[in-house]
């Protein structure tokens, strides 16, 4: 198979980047998409050009490193699925892919397609844990779990902080990311003595970070290589409003 | 540490309240719809219910104050978060292909405002009968009510301002094919089985309500109702 | 001069030597662990949990990773599960159960009391994970459900779908951020370290480069953890991570530490077969598939090219069934890899290449209906569906054995200290627990015993004596190293020949796992001996590493690895040539049962090889240090899954 690219090329942050055009020739259909742009980069390596920056590591869909826009869709047509996870049989022959960078104010470019969501850690970092130290949990089994919140939790948890939620909405908004770890936790009995403070704080750092706001478009959940549902905004939403009620009206 | 002002400030916050102000807004237009719809049922079904509603002094008054106040919140807040979501994304895309996104959820903004364009037209055209050289002359009926029947017939007998009701109409049903459910999920009322089934029913409530408005003047301009008094 | 190897194994009973040492370890005050600075390279299940609970311990603790988020270490690739003791199912499991299949799944080549440990923290880990709110699957009771795995006969794995790496690399990782947030843990994303900074003879810092910048910097701290995972990438074709490298550990091979039974690498049976040129890596089905799937070949070779549903059961060759009665398709990992190559040798595989063999579902769907087998494993035919385009419901799914973990990594004692004074190594970097074969769901098992219960246990026993002893990194050590980095980066980037990174990464891992990897033979690895020196003078002239140093470069990150990678292939082969038997996943042709099982030789070889970096090259052959093992609770038997 035979594909003309349209490519973001940005030398770094600062730089002003612009598309670039390359062809891939002699494509197998069972190429991956990433391999196809090793492909690429081995050729214009060979021709003495930089080869496109692009992150990528397990390329089994799970590490959440690969970050692409193709054809104007976050990690490309086939959902759901990370970009690594996309084949060239999945294009028709002979057509131009447009490859861009998520592109959100929170996920400055670092080169090329290459782009930093530290913000998504921070949001983390900010109360997307349950303070337990080694040594002092208790036995695993004195605490039981409904199956039914155990399972909503790993729906939850099964994100993989890929940053297409924020990459693909139409605002930029990174409600997904941040309502799929709330959730994932305020499910679980260990995650209630710090559920008020946790929503509170995650949400405060997401805005703080840039990201746009929740206007329920769902175009996250569309793009969502774990299928995070939508839903889980609810939740953090009903999570946010518990919270804040909580503490305006106190005990 | 959140208490009110974080509340309001936050982006949750603030679609929290694009929410509530929505819901009342939309309990307005379904009070609203079903007090015009007796316009079906002769000139003194809705006369009497305009003249219930002016005896309902300052009831009415506060019931007006707080859709007035509801709008400016629903608005400034919107507008807010617009703002917002326009500044996180400072570099766009070449090529954008949504899949879920859909173009009602992402013109809420212009929807909107075209709506309230709308609202405006229509509070100086009915409240204020402005617009129609009809109005002044309009005499009360025969129980001394002031004769709303005839207004709204007079009024939607001028094809373009029919015309402009139905695209006000549509705007506002495009508005609310999204933003019905999307109250429910910015409130957190609803789960991953729910929603479809809320999007589902937002569609047809909204349509519904399309229906039910646009019918008057649809009916007026069909010849199907006349004025009680002729002018 | 290294003397003899010493394992510091503690005096007494086997299950009560972790206690022992636990009572007589020495301790670091809690006002005096602020004062040490703990640099952790890696940030995995074994990483990311030492950093977050020696932050927590109060440690000032420095992580590196290369990737952008500690949450995308390898160790989230996982799929299986985790292994415990905890007997939840009432089977008969023990700790000591716990031990001895994984020592005997290690076809004993591992230290006896590394296990034991391994196995006694095993529970706590379950407890650990659990309160930081890993969604382990439960029972309708609300209890944690088990699932059993290969080389068991009890259930003891705790699992979260298929996804038991990802949920506990994010409650390490959680745990991490909550120290990020803290303070206690500083984080470098995006730097890799390479190379180590030994101070009076005491590992005592890194030189990193910033992969973003390309800023090279050196840290200095009191003591040194890698945690940085395996090298099962030098066979460029695996199912690793692209970024997973040997660059952390094989530079501190060359600074003196001892690297360990190099030779020892895992094929995984169940891979998806290499369909051409163009692949970069490999993706693993998990070992749960054998479960229900039966494997098969076409008996006459010249029904391979017909479609499967073609070939009547007379006509296919059930080969594990056929060879192992008992464990059938369950056969472990290192045997069942190894009849596949040997079918596929015979010309009877199927698929591209002839490298495949059938995993057939067609009985279990009939037999239990095709909905029953969506739900066990609806999430793995999905991803065989993404990757070949095939329906296995309909029709076979092919599968390879593939490299996949390597046992082998760098020497340490019982404190997981390396031979380097105050250079700890943990997780899959290191080479202790799993002898030369790892049972499913042990992996997990030990990076996180590693980081969470033992590393913080024994790290005092060589902090206690250093207070204070931390150099700065102005000290004339850490510039002579710091400017072998840098002339080493220029050097890269200063070949500028016409070959590309990929050309000579993809020769060296063809010729390694033609040579040395499901089975080996003596003349195979001296002929791979004579040609990995070849390869390597070749690529230090005719590489062609684009782009500059002082950006990001992600063409002179691959070719410090590679360049690696070509060093340390060698090593590999000399250790594999040395180890003159078979055990595991080592297979060596000269030695096997008359029915082709691997034939072990405890009278020479029950004892870890420790190589010591004397120069590349043929003529500075590594060093042989050999720790003899012993075992004292384990009778030592030939393996028999029969």
């Amino acid at each position: 198979m035979n594909f003309q690219l349209n490519v973001w090329r940005q030398a770094n942050a600062k730089s002003k980047g612009k598309f670039a055009t390359y062809e891939a020739r002699n494509i197998a259909p069972d190429t991956s998409f990433l391999e196809m742009l090793d492909i690429v980069n081995d050729e214009l390596t060979e021709r003495s050009e930089a080869p496109i920056a692009f992150d990528s590591d397990c390329r089994e869909g799970i590490c959440g490193a690969c970050a692409l826009t193709i054809n104007g869709q976050a990690h490309g047509p086939k959902h759901p699925a990370a970009a690594c996870q996309l084949y060239m049989r999945s294009f028709d022959d002979g057509k131009t892919i447009t490859v861009e960078p998520f592109r959100a104010k929170p996920f400055p470019l670092v080169r090329d397609l290459v782009i930093d969501r530290s913000a998504l850690d921070r949001i983390v970092q900010a109360g997307g844990f349950i303070a337990a130290r080694a040594g002092s949990a208790p036995e695993a089994n004195s605490i039981p779990v409904p199956k039914h919140n155990a399972d909503l939790a790993i729906e939850a948890a099964a994100c993989i902080g890929c940053g297409a939620c924020a990459a693909a909405c139409p605002n930029a908004s990174a409600m997904l990311f941040t309502a799929a770890k709330v959730s994932h936790l305020a499910f679980l009995p260990q995650g209630a003595p710090e559920r008020t403070l946790r929503v509170t704080k995650m949400v405060r750092q997401m805005d703080a970070e840039g990201f746009g706001n929740c206007t329920n478009t769902y175009e996250c959940e569309a793009v969502c290589p774990a299928e995070i549902s939508a839903s889980f905004i609810a939740k953090l939403n009903r999570e946010y409003a518990r919270a804040v009620l909580q503490r305006s009206v106190g005990e | 540490m959140t208490n009110f002002p974080g509340f309001y400030r936050s982006s949750i916050g603030k679609k929290m309240i694009v929410a509530l102000t929505g819901v009342i807004l939309m309990l307005f237009v379904i009070g609203h719809l079903l007090g015009n719809l007796q316009i079906f049922l002769g000139p003194r079904w809705v006369n009497d219910y305009a003249q219930h509603l002016r005896d309902l002094g300052p009831l009415l008054w506060a019931v007006r104050i707080t859709l007035l106040i509801a709008v400016f919140l629903h608005i400034y807040f919107t507008v807010s978060l617009a703002l917002d979501n326009r500044r996180a994304r400072p570099q766009g895309y070449e090529k954008r292909n949504y899949i879920k996104a859909s173009y009602a959820s992402r013109h809420m903004v212009v929807s909107g405002l075209v709506v309230l364009a709308f609202v405006v037209f229509h509070l100086l055209h009915f409240t204020g009968r402005k617009f129609n050289a009809r109005f002044p002359m309009l005499k009360n009926d025969p129980l001394n009510h002031y004769d709303v029947y005839s207004m709204m017939v007079y009024g939607f007998q001028n094809v373009y301002v029919s015309a402009f009701y139905i695209i006000g109409l549509f705007l506002l049903t495009l508005h609310l094919t999204h933003g019905t459910s999307s109250f429910f999920q910015s409130l957190g009322l609803n789960d991953k089985k729910l929603t479809p089934q809320l999007a589902f029913g937002a569609r047809v409530f909204a349509w519904l309500l399309f229906i039910g408005y646009t019918a008057i003047p649809v009916a007026v301009l069909l010849g199907l109702i006349h004025p009680a008094q002729q002018l | 001069m290294i003397g003899k190897l010493e394992g510091k194994v503690p005096p007494g009973p086997l299950e009560q030597k972790w206690r022992n040492h636990k009572n007589n370890s020495r301790l670091v005050s809690p006002n005096n662990r602020r004062k040490f600075e703990i640099i952790v390279v890696g940030s995995g299940l074994a990483g990311g949990s030492a950093a977050a609970t020696l932050g927590e311990l109060g440690y000032r603790v420095k992580c590196f990773c290369y990737q952008d988020s500690p949450r995308r270490a390898h160790s989230i690739a996982a799929q299986g599960g985790i292994n415990a003791a905890k007997n939840y199912q009432n089977d008969g499991d023990s700790v000591f159960r716990l031990f001895y299949d994984t020592i005997k799944g290690g076809d004993f080549r591992s230290r006896e009391a590394n296990v034991y440990r391994l196995a006694e923290v095993s529970n706590l880990i379950i407890d650990q994970c659990t309160e930081q709110g890993v969604p382990f699957a439960r029972e309708y009771g609300g209890l944690l459900a088990n699932r059993s795995f290969g080389g068991a006969q009890v259930s003891r794995t705790f699992y979260a779908r298929g996804q038991t790496g990802q949920q506990l690399l994010l409650g390490a990782y959680q745990a991490l951020c909550r120290q990020i947030a803290l303070g206690t843990v500083k984080m470098f994303p995006q730097t890799e370290m390479l190379d180590l900074v030994l101070v009076d003879g005491h590992a005592k810092g890194v030189i990193t480069r910033n992969l973003c910048t390309g800023q090279i910097q050196a840290f200095a701290g009191d003591a040194v953890v890698l945690a940085t995972g395996g090298y099962g990438n030098v066979f460029f074709l695996s199912t690793n991570a692209r970024g997973c490298n040997v660059t952390a550990t094989y530079r501190a091979y060359k600074r003196g530490a001892l690297f360990g039974n190099p030779c020892f690498t895992q094929i995984h049976p169940t891979c998806i077969p290499v369909t051409g040129h163009h692949q970069s890596k490999l993706t693993l089905m998990s070992e749960s598939l054998r479960n229900d799937g039966r494997v098969w070949v076409p008996k006459r070779t010249e029904d391979c090219a017909k479609p499967p549903n073609e070939i009547p059961d007379a006509d296919r060759d059930y080969y594990l069934e056929r060879k192992y009665p008992s464990f059938g398709n369950l056969a472990p990992r290192d045997i069942a890899s190894r009849a596949a190559k040997e079918v596929c040798d015979e010309g009877r595989g199927v698929g591209p290449g002839g490298r495949g063999v059938y995993l057939d579902f067609a009985d279990a769907i009939s037999r239990l209906n095709e909905d029953t087998i969506r739900e066990r494993y609806g999430n793995l035919f999905d991803i065989y569906q993404k990757i070949t385009a095939e329906d296995a419901y309909k029709t076979p799914m092919r599968i390879y054995p593939a490299v996949h973990y390597t046992m082998g990594g760098l020497w340490v004692d019982y404190n997981l200290m390396s031979n380097i004074p105050g250079l700890h190594v943990i997780g899959e970097a290191n080479f202790s627990d799993h002898g030369a074969n790892r049972l499913g769901a042990s992996a997990l098992m030990q990076g996180l015993a590693d980081g969470y219960f033992v590393l913080p246990y024994t790290l005092p026993n060589y902090l206690a004596g250093q207070i204070g002893k931390r150099p700065s990194t102005d000290h004339e050590e850490f510039k002579l190293v710091e400017s072998e980095v840098r002339a080493r980066v220029k050097k890269l980037l200063e070949v500028n020949g016409e070959r590309t990174l990929t050309s000579f990464h993809r020769e060296l891992g063809l010729l390694l796992w033609d040579k040395c990897g499901m089975a080996r033979n003596a003349t195979g690895l001296r002929e791979a001996l004579e040609k990995i020196p070849d390869l390597r003078d070749e690529f230090w002239k005719k590489v062609r590493v684009p782009g500059e140093g002082e950006s990001y470069n992600q063409s002179l990150e691959r070719a410090g690895r590679i360049a690696d990678f070509l060093e340390f292939a060698e090593l590999m082969c000399i250790d594999a040539l040395e180890r003159d038997e078979s055990c595991g996943g080592h297979f060596r042709e000269e030695h096997q049962t008359p029915d082709g099982e691997a034939q072990r030789d405890d009278e020479n070889f029950a004892a870890v090889f420790a190589w010591e970096f004397q120069g590349n090259g043929k003529v500075e052959r590594p060093k042989l240090h050999r720790e003899p093992l012993h075992f004292e609770a384990v009778h030592l038997t030939q393996r028999s899954y029969k």
